[in-house]
């Protein structure tokens, strides 16, 4: 009966995967795929990554995105990391205060989000790839905060005291002792920020000045002529990468066995 | 120095670019073109047309949020009960498709969901009627689960994690059934995971435009793509900025209803673990 019981619950598990996963599947194979056609298997080629890399244009993109993602991501993450240092020293009124407009770009609509940077931004300064970049910061610190805030709260205080009481400076017991305790949030909101920036569509389509796109505004711009068969090839390439980036990454920090603190 | 004072640019930053830019939309919002002030813009939500898609999306993301969480809180628990307690490797599993593009994904979908598409190419190998979906309601509501499950799974999944195995067992050696129990110990427990994976839903879908346009044909409006026509199409930013400020009452509400579920530190935040 226990057996029968653990059975189906593999079953759902391995449905959802499924489900979640069989686009992506759908999208490796098209990117293999010499058929023009989005349903009919034509044969194996390499061609489509043969055309990206020869594009500029989609080259272009793909540094776009990349530059984006992994510059958003490390602006955001030193600004988040500052602020994570300050929010945990406040009190329970200022706390509540400040965690609300933390929140505010995470559980608003990214469509108002990305207007309402647009409107601001369009008062100062022309759109164009410095506006996404700003945007895009904007929108990942909070994933770096409530990456980083909770790292503080199950570290131990007194360790950081003792280390002043013999004599180090705030800086140094900063990075000697405090630093070691929160790097797998700071690495973890790096990761996650970086994630959103490459995910990111709506706040980039408002954002964006003309000629510049990314790999998601120029995806959206062909899907009335029909999507190029190169985008596929691009998007199997980053999640491969992704992929690979993830198993060296585990791969280095596995030693300690340490399970819970692993960067994702 | 006040350690507090440190999260000062982290201030600025937000003030600059976040509270100052929807200070921004409040003033379109309640301008017209020649700078006026109007109420007309933000009162546009209850035309004929824009309540329509306003109804209809709010129907959408509900039935959205209501499967996600159907499909959700089953899968944590049997997460929890197989032992597959690998957390990181799970939360790598949910957050990995993200990195295969959004657009692209929902575009695949199409491809499995369409006339000729291949979940019909399974179903008629199976001797079955092949499934009407695509360009309907239908189809967009399975977008979006397919889209935002992972910000259901995770809240969810990291709070019934943490809920402690002792209090499940004395409930049953009290004799509490599975029916009892999950009732009485397992959903109060996991209701923080609950209520943020439902804000993290269901507004995202409240305001989609690009599922709808895929998914939906083109010819179902919701809210977020009558708000993109404004901006893009018809460049009238006042009506659009009247209309997302519309949105933003929804969001306050979402707002304040999470606000009043959270404690310090304790948020029951997606990536949080």
């Amino acid at each position: 009966m226990a057996k029968l019981k653990d059975f189906f619950c593999k079953f759902y598990v391995a449905i959802i995967m499924l489900f979640l996963y069989a686009p992506i599947m759908v999208l490796i194979v098209s990117s293999f795929n010499s058929s023009k056609s989005r349903v009919l298997w034509g044969g194996f080629t390499l061609e489509w990554y043969q055309q990206m890399l020869n594009s500029s244009i989609v080259i272009g993109a793909l540094r776009n995105t990349v530059v984006l993602a992994v510059g958003s991501a490390f602006f955001a993450t030193i600004i988040g990391l500052l602020a994570s240092i300050g929010i945990d020293a406040m009190r329970k009124k200022e706390f509540s205060i400040v965690m609300s407009i933390t929140n505010i770009p995470m559980l608003n609509a990214d469509i108002v989000t990305g207007i309402a940077m647009m409107l601001l931004i369009f008062r100062f300064m022309p759109l164009g790839f410095s506006s996404i970049m700003l945007a895009h910061i904007t929108f990942n610190i909070p994933y770096v905060i409530l990456n980083i805030l909770p790292r503080f709260n199950q570290m131990d205080i007194s360790t950081y005291e003792a280390a002043r009481d013999l004599g180090a400076g705030p800086v140094t017991s900063f990075f000697k002792v405090v630093l070691p305790d929160i790097i797998p949030g700071i690495v973890a909101g790096f990761f996650m920020a970086m994630t959103m920036s490459m995910d990111d569509f709506v706040i980039t389509y408002f954002t964006k000045g003309a000629g510049v796109n990314t790999l998601s505004t120029m995806i959206y711009g062909q899907i009335k002529k029909g999507i190029q068969p190169t985008m596929y090839a691009l998007s199997t390439m980053i999640f491969a990468v992704t992929i690979l980036l993830l198993i060296t990454i585990n791969l280095i920090t596995l030693p300690k066995k340490s399970g819970k603190n692993k960067p994702r | 120095m006040k350690r507090k004072y440190i999260a000062l640019p982290y201030l600025i930053w937000m003030t600059a670019f976040i509270v100052l830019p929807l200070v921004f939309v409040a003033y379109y919002a309640f301008t017209t073109k020649a700078g006026g002030f109007t109420l007309s813009n933000v009162f546009a939500i209850f035309d004929s047309l824009h309540i329509k898609a306003t109804i209809l999306s709010l129907g959408l993301s509900l039935s959205c949020t209501v499967l996600c969480l159907l499909v959700a809180f089953p899968l944590a628990l049997v997460l929890r009960r197989i032992h597959l307690n690998h957390k990181g490797l799970i939360i790598i599993i949910l957050i990995l498709p993200m990195w295969m593009n959004s657009i692209l994904r929902i575009l695949a979908l199409q491809m499995i969901l369409s006339k000729n598409g291949i979940l019909n190419m399974i179903l008629e190998w199976l001797h079955l009627a092949p499934a009407e979906i695509i360009n309907t309601p239908a189809a967009i509501i399975l977008g979006m689960v397919y889209d935002y499950l992972p910000y259901m799974i995770l809240p969810i999944y990291n709070s019934v994690m943490d809920i402690d195995q002792d209090l499940i067992d004395a409930s049953s050696d009290l004799g509490a059934r599975f029916g009892y129990r999950l009732r009485h110990v397992i959903l109060p427990l996991s209701k923080p995971g609950i209520i943020s994976g439902i804000t993290m839903v269901f507004i995202p879908c409240l305001t989609s435009f690009v599922i709808p346009d895929i998914l939906g044909g083109g010819k179902i409006q919701l809210l977020g793509n009558v708000i993109e026509q404004e901006f893009i199409t018809s460049m009238n930013w006042n009506l659009g900025a009247g209309l997302s400020f519309a949105l933003l009452i929804f969001v306050i509400i979402g707002l304040i209803f999470t606000q009043k579920h959270e404690t310090k530190y304790k948020e029951s935040r997606v990536w949080q673990n």
